[in-house]
């Protein structure tokens, strides 16, 4: 018999009843809420007279539409200027006092990006079925868990029953293997690997990352990867269970303790996929051969190495791809075979739930200390995930070393990733940042998004352009060794 | 949910790849808390020549003549003829919202994003795959012909083109049969309350780490 793949296991252990006409109801142990995709679904349960099935299944917080500013959060919900958003915040908070739903309220130190937030309290644990009305759910993956993105009647469809109306996904796997080399992060291997099998290449699959450099990863690094496994059209990342994914979650606080915690391991030591498994397509990709990354257009698959040039449109033979590229460079003002580090930057974003973990933050702040932003930059911010993570960085003083070199240090959101709160681009606007989406206007109307790494973030942000970190890496080993 | 019915529509041709949720409803529209009134800002930031805030008077805006949308000929449309991996992106209900406020009940593609094509179907909106070189071919049918139209008939999962050629396409049985009676999953789910409340007592059996409630302090 053929063996299982992760994603297997974790869809037979969750399998509530399978339908003869292939749809099967699967149970949902863990439902993160923020404000912008569950005012509606509440109203639904209301105006059906519905009640949440499992309340202690929810954990709710606000993060898209919430101030970066200290002075503004200071005030709390009061803060929030802009009206409609405030409706949205204050709409979360009545919904989950209505319903008795957990909620890190705007200034609870537990309050951040709820791809940040979950993990870091041990809410997402090996095994769960974990959703969320929001695609970067697939984060959460990075702990074996099965995860991924609902829209809002799916999340009122989990409110009511506990479970989901779904369909088996197929199986891919990539495979990284091999060193990844010095400056080569995480965001790298997963823009390398959009960039490989483009932005609709995992569509109707779930995605499992593995190999020795994925392995190698931290369990931030992980939850880099499988966050943008949607940027490839999959739902669902995955990766398997090994030591790092249950160090990270000892002592957490909604991890199991004692003899639970006992049990729990051991049930986590089977969440991996068989050797004998079949994936019904593998990817492999050389950790050296990767390189630090770069978008340039308006989609994640549009992503080249920073040694590299902006494609021509003209060499390209499909139709519709030449015009997406085409356009994009349009959009971008971006002329063909330009190289990749001349394109000069106005703005620089280090945050949102790919990139505003602690490591992030430390690998941003390892390029920024000593160095001031360049004149040319007119902000540079650095929004760290929540405020434990925040407190954590700060405990460090990477603060310090941010605000000494020109950074804006921020309070927890979601911020200038998709700009619904004050934290924007203006119109033509060229963007560093550590997000995940590079679609036009994502960041701001007319913005102009380029996809890259915390430490390349920080670099292009001291440069004024992009510059391939790795050289800056070695000029600092060069002068330690004459210092 | 309304029921789909079989009816001609005029199609419209969006002419790109990859056309993103963002694309569809920009994020600044995202904050209301109702489920109507996206349609005015349907493609926003193609369809208008100025950045779009909520709560404004769309009529007075200046609008791009060169988008699609806005030509004459493709008043009216509620069918959206569109390129590879459509949807992708953000997982917002917002956009089909949005579509669907505008007019449209289908849209055609050679492919959709997986979360889209889950929060369509449950707003009535009928997404329909055709191979790359049948919509190449209706792009090319529907710029040659103005008010061109088709027949899209879900029942028999049939379209008829003006010309009487009859293009079959897959959906899948219990989809069509929820768009087709305008049903509402939650209460199709809820008649499993007992198989469900059954698994979660084994299930809570098995993993009592995963139920807060269960759970070591």
């Amino acid at each position: 018999m053929a063996g299982q793949t992760l994603y297997d296991k974790l869809w037979s252990q969750h399998l509530v009843k399978e339908r003869d006409d292939g749809t099967a109801l699967i149970y949902i142990d863990r439902q993160l809420l923020h404000e912008v995709t569950s005012p509606q679904a509440f109203e639904g349960l209301r105006l059906a007279g519905r009640k949440p099935w499992r309340i202690d299944a929810n954990l709710a917080t606000p993060d898209h539409n919430v101030p970066t500013t200290l002075k503004e959060r200071a005030e709390g919900n009061a803060g929030i200027k802009d009206p409609v958003s405030l409706i949205q915040v204050q709409t979360l908070d009545d919904n989950c006092g209505e319903f008795g739903i957990e909620e890190f309220k705007i200034n609870d130190p537990r309050q951040g990006i709820v791809h940040v937030v979950g993990p870091e309290q041990g809410a997402t644990l090996p095994g769960m079925t974990v959703v969320c009305g929001d695609s970067h759910t697939a984060t959460h993956g990075a702990f074996g868990a099965l995860a991924h993105g609902i829209g809002t009647s799916e999340v009122e469809h989990v409110l009511a029953t506990q479970c989901l109306l779904a369909q088996k996904m197929k199986n891919m796997q990539v495979r990284v293997e091999g060193q990844l080399g010095t400056g080569v992060t995480a965001k790298d291997v997963v823009l390398a690997i959009i960039g490989r099998i483009g932005t609709a290449g995992g569509t109707g699959y779930a995605i499992e990352f593995a190999g020795s450099a994925i392995q190698g990863l931290s369990m931030e690094g992980r939850m880099t990867v499988c966050n943008m496994a949607i940027e490839a059209g999959a739902r669902v990342g995955l990766i398997a269970v090994d030591d790092t994914t249950i160090d990270y979650l000892r002592d957490r606080h909604y991890a199991p303790r004692g003899e639970q915690w006992e049990a729990a391991v051991a049930d986590w030591r089977g969440l991996v996929s068989d050797d004998a498994a079949d994936f019904d397509k593998v990817v492999v990709l050389d950790a050296a051969e990767i390189e630090p990354q770069v978008s340039w257009g308006t989609s994640p698959e549009m992503v080249t190495g920073v040694s590299g040039e902006v494609p021509d449109p003209a060499e390209q033979d499909d139709d519709t791809v030449r015009n997406g590229y085409t356009r994009a460079l349009q959009y971008m003002g971006l002329a063909p075979k330009q190289k990749i580090t001349d394109i000069r930057l106005d703005k620089v974003f280090i945050g949102s739930c790919t990139n505003s973990r602690i490591e992030d933050l430390r690998e941003a702040a390892k390029v920024a200390r000593g160095k001031k932003v360049a004149d040319s930059i007119k902000l540079a911010m650095v929004v760290p995930g929540s405020g434990l993570v925040k407190r954590q960085a700060e405990a460090e003083g990477l603060d310090k070393v941010f605000i000494e070199a020109g950074f804006e240090w921020r309070e927890p959101g979601c911020s200038m990733c998709l700009a619904m709160n004050a934290d924007k681009l203006g119109a033509g606007e060229h963007c560093a940042s550590t997000s995940n989406r590079n679609f036009e206007g994502r960041q701001g109307y007319g913005g102009r998004t380029h996809l890259v790494s915390p430490a390349m973030a920080a670099a292009a942000a001291i440069a004024g352009h992009f510059v391939d970190v790795r050289q800056l890496a070695a000029n600092d080993d060069v002068q330690g060794q004459e210092a | 949910m309304k029921k789909f019915e079989r009816s001609e529509g005029l199609v419209a041709p969006l002419d790109r790849a990859n056309v993103d949720t963002d694309l569809i409803i920009p994020k600044q529209f995202l904050k209301s808390i109702k489920r109507t009134g996206f349609g005015v800002n349907l493609f926003d930031e193609l369809r208008y020549l100025d950045e779009g805030y909520p709560g404004q008077d769309c009529s007075q805006r200046p609008i791009n003549p060169d988008f699609v949308l806005n030509q004459s000929r493709y008043q009216g449309a509620s069918v959206l003829l569109a390129r590879r991996n459509f949807g992708c992106g953000s997982s917002r209900e917002h956009a089909p919202w949005a579509l669907e406020d505008f007019g449209f009940r289908v849209v055609i593609a050679p492919s959709f994003a997986d979360i889209f094509y889950n929060n369509a179907f449950k707003n009535g909106l009928l997404l329909v795959t055709l191979p790359e070189e049948t919509v190449e071919r209706l792009f090319q049918e529907v710029a040659a012909n103005e008010g061109y139209a088709l027949d899209v008939d879900l029942e028999n999962q049939r379209i008829t083109t003006p010309s009487g050629e009859v293009i079959e396409f897959e959906v899948d049985a219990f989809r069509k049969h929820c768009l087709l009676e305008g049903l509402d999953d939650i209460g199709i789910t809820l008649q499993d309350e007992d198989a469900i409340r059954a698994f979660e007592a084994k299930h809570r059996a098995a993993r009592p780490w995963l139920f807060r409630d269960s759970a070591q302090a």
